[in-house]
């Protein structure tokens, strides 16, 4: 079952009752990737179109004749051929990062491909793709005349990459560990809301102006001292920054408390 | 709740009060890894190789794995709010409940032989109806157009989009019987390439405006058929019958049932959009059409590369440099094969059986 929600994503729910999300792909994006498979198309017809020119001196009308069609082949084919070989993605929507796909999140068929490509032949209409244009702006599903067609839509396919959590948390002294007691309450406490904004600005730390990170983090540590309060001493001269790291430590890496009190033992 | 925290519903019990829980997210992810990445490979190969078919105990661990990474996704979602992690698994349940979940038939091999001397004309008979209202519709418009050729002969240069057309056809046959030089020359192949991408286009736009709920197509029918109707009305009120056949049946016999085909299939896309009849979606309807609408424009495709050829090799050629009864008995030996072509070709005993039951029910 296909549901639509109320941004540009789609969420796609699957019998077992897993729901799982599809970013779809906005105009602009999309036209600017077709403004690259334009340029991808011309370079080829090009290159195509002098390579085929020796064919010239053996007969300038075959020549002429091969081009013309090699052309059109291209112009049709180069969406269909890439499209079906790397799985809904042309070289324009693979340096944008987009992806056609089946509407209903089912794998993606040769037919459809064709249908969406040929149908570009109407969303042109009536001069730089204002029909196909009106109607993925008119869309729920940002599709033009082709997608709707061929039951396809184009989503946002961004890089995957898991969060390097050891390298944002590891290797810092945690004082809120010495109050076991205390972070366990923490964990208790924090929903996951509030910790996935904390650990959000932590990942996001660098994009941030120097202004409005200092505040952002001190709002942050600001909710969570309401929740848990820690003993002045523990948390005495350290930033709102490192204190809100601290508590990201404890919530999302609960077993390193028993492995920093197994080093806390160890005489050095 | 914190004013910026986002909180979820949770089932509340009067006596276990039930708080969030954040999942220990590095012990989460380093245990469920590996089955992520198998689920991974496995889907990487299904869809890089489709002569790849999994056995029944390999389909068991896949259905294990998606159902594995869906309820981790479920676990991650609610319990973690990680989005990353989140991202990554969904992209993973997404692909694999594509493949699960679907039930049309995988593609096979390339059988070229075998989609044009089965596939095409099984899928030509089996919308034949749309094909029927695609004639009617371009003979009414070739009515029209004669109609208004024979009352007002000054429609000429409004009706008819080409130059040459609209001199006196006297006066081009008789140029053209005299004609001491191959006006082709050295550009018949240029002028059949461009003839084939011409109709090619024109026949793809038929199939597309379909979208207009086959309105669009209706109106690019009846246009052609009022070209048709005019350009045949013309000649023969000048007394060259002879001509118009030897000039349009050797290349029209595949050109004209080509783009009658492009309408047929534009007519079965604005079919599959207005839904006349069953009680499934707009959208059950397109699937199930899609590969027909394929089949069909393929077909065309074929067919007007032919009428390419024939157009520019024969067609613009007549006496005393070809015989008109040889120019006619090709195109009309052309259209009887392509008849007997479209409805023998690939039949089953099945579509057999098929076609008389609706004949009996229609009786």
């Amino acid at each position: 079952m296909i549901r639509q929600g109320k941004t540009s994503t789609l969420l796609v729910r699957t019998p077992e009752g897993i729901v799982f999300s599809l970013i779809l792909a906005g105009p602009v994006t999309r036209f600017l990737a077709w403004a690259v498979d334009m340029a991808c198309i011309g370079a080829l017809s090009s290159a195509v179109g002098t390579l085929l020119g020796f064919l010239g001196l053996l007969s300038p009308d075959l020549a002429r004749g091969i081009i013309v069609l090699a052309y059109f082949v291209i112009q049709i084919g180069y969406g269909i051929i890439l499209e079906w070989f790397w799985r809904g993605q042309t070289l324009g929507k693979r340096l944008l990062r987009l992806r056609v796909m089946d509407a209903q999140g089912l794998r993606l068929q040769f037919s459809q491909i064709v249908i969406r490509n040929l149908l570009r032949f109407v969303d042109m209409l009536p001069a730089f793709y204002l029909l196909g244009g009106i109607a993925s702006l008119a869309s729920r599903r940002a599709q033009r005349l082709g997608d709707f067609a061929a039951n396809t839509i184009v989503v946002r396919n961004p890089k995957i990459q898991e969060p390097d959590l050891e390298q944002l948390l590891a290797g810092k002294f945690n004082s809120l560990r010495e109050h076991p007691h205390l972070a366990a309450r923490l964990h208790q406490r924090v929903s996951p809301g509030e910790a996935r904004v904390a650990l959000q600005g932590l990942i996001r730390r660098d994009e941030l102006d120097a202004q409005a990170r200092v505040e952002l983090f001190g709002e942050i540590a600001a909710q969570f001292r309401s929740l848990v309060e820690f003993p002045p001493e523990t948390i005495e001269g350290i930033t709102d920054e490192q204190y809100v790291r601290n508590v990201v430590d404890i919530l999302f890496r609960p077993q390193r408390s028993e492995r920093q009190e197994n080093l806390q033992t160890v005489p050095r | 709740m914190g004013c910026w925290g986002e909180s979820l519903p949770i089932p509340h019990h009067p006596f276990t009060p039930l708080q969030p829980m954040i999942i220990d997210l590095q012990k989460f992810v380093s245990i469920e890894r590996p089955h992520w990445r198998e689920l991974e490979s496995i889907l990487d190969r299904l869809s890089n190789d489709s002569s790849f078919k999994p056995g029944l105990e390999q389909l068991k661990h896949f259905h294990y794995l998606y159902e594995r990474t869906s309820a981790d996704l479920a676990k991650i979602t609610t319990f973690a709010s990680e989005p990353e992690t989140r991202r990554y698994l969904e992209s993973l349940v997404a692909r694999a409940y594509g493949e699960i979940h679907e039930t049309r038939a995988k593609p096979h091999r390339v059988a070229p032989l075998h989609w044009f001397f089965n596939t095409f004309p099984q899928t030509f008979r089996r919308h034949v109806r749309s094909f029927w209202l695609a004639l009617a519709i371009t003979i009414v418009g070739s009515i029209f157009g004669g109609a208004v050729i024979v009352f007002d002969s000054d429609a000429k240069s409004v009706i008819m989009p080409f130059s040459h057309l609209q001199g006196d056809p006297r006066e081009r046959v008789a140029r053209e019987e005299q004609a001491a030089e191959d006006r082709l020359r050295g550009r018949k192949g240029t002028f059949s390439s461009f003839l084939m991408t011409h109709n090619t286009k024109v026949s793809i736009l038929t199939l597309g405006l379909g979208m207009t709920w086959g309105v669009g197509t209706m109106i690019m029918l009846f246009y052609n058929g009022v070209i048709l109707g005019a350009v045949a009305a013309d000649y023969l009120l000048a007394g060259q019958p002879k001509f118009l056949a030897g000039w349009l049946l050797p290349h029209g016999s595949f050109e004209i049932p080509a783009i009658l085909i492009a309408g047929q299939a534009g007519l079965v896309l604005g079919g599959a959009l207005v839904g006349w009849s069953g009680r499934t979606s707009v959208k059950t309807r397109l699937r199930q059409i899609s590969p027909d609408l394929v089949t069909l424009i393929f077909g065309v495709g074929i067919m007007l590369v032919w009428a390419g050829f024939v157009e520019a090799f024969l067609s613009q050629y007549h006496e005393p440099i070809i015989p008109y009864w040889a120019k006619i008995s090709f195109g009309a030996v052309e259209l009887c094969l392509l008849a007997l072509f479209l409805s023998k070709s690939g039949r089953q005993p099945t579509e057999e059986a098929e076609l008389q039951t609706r004949n009996q029910n229609f009786a």
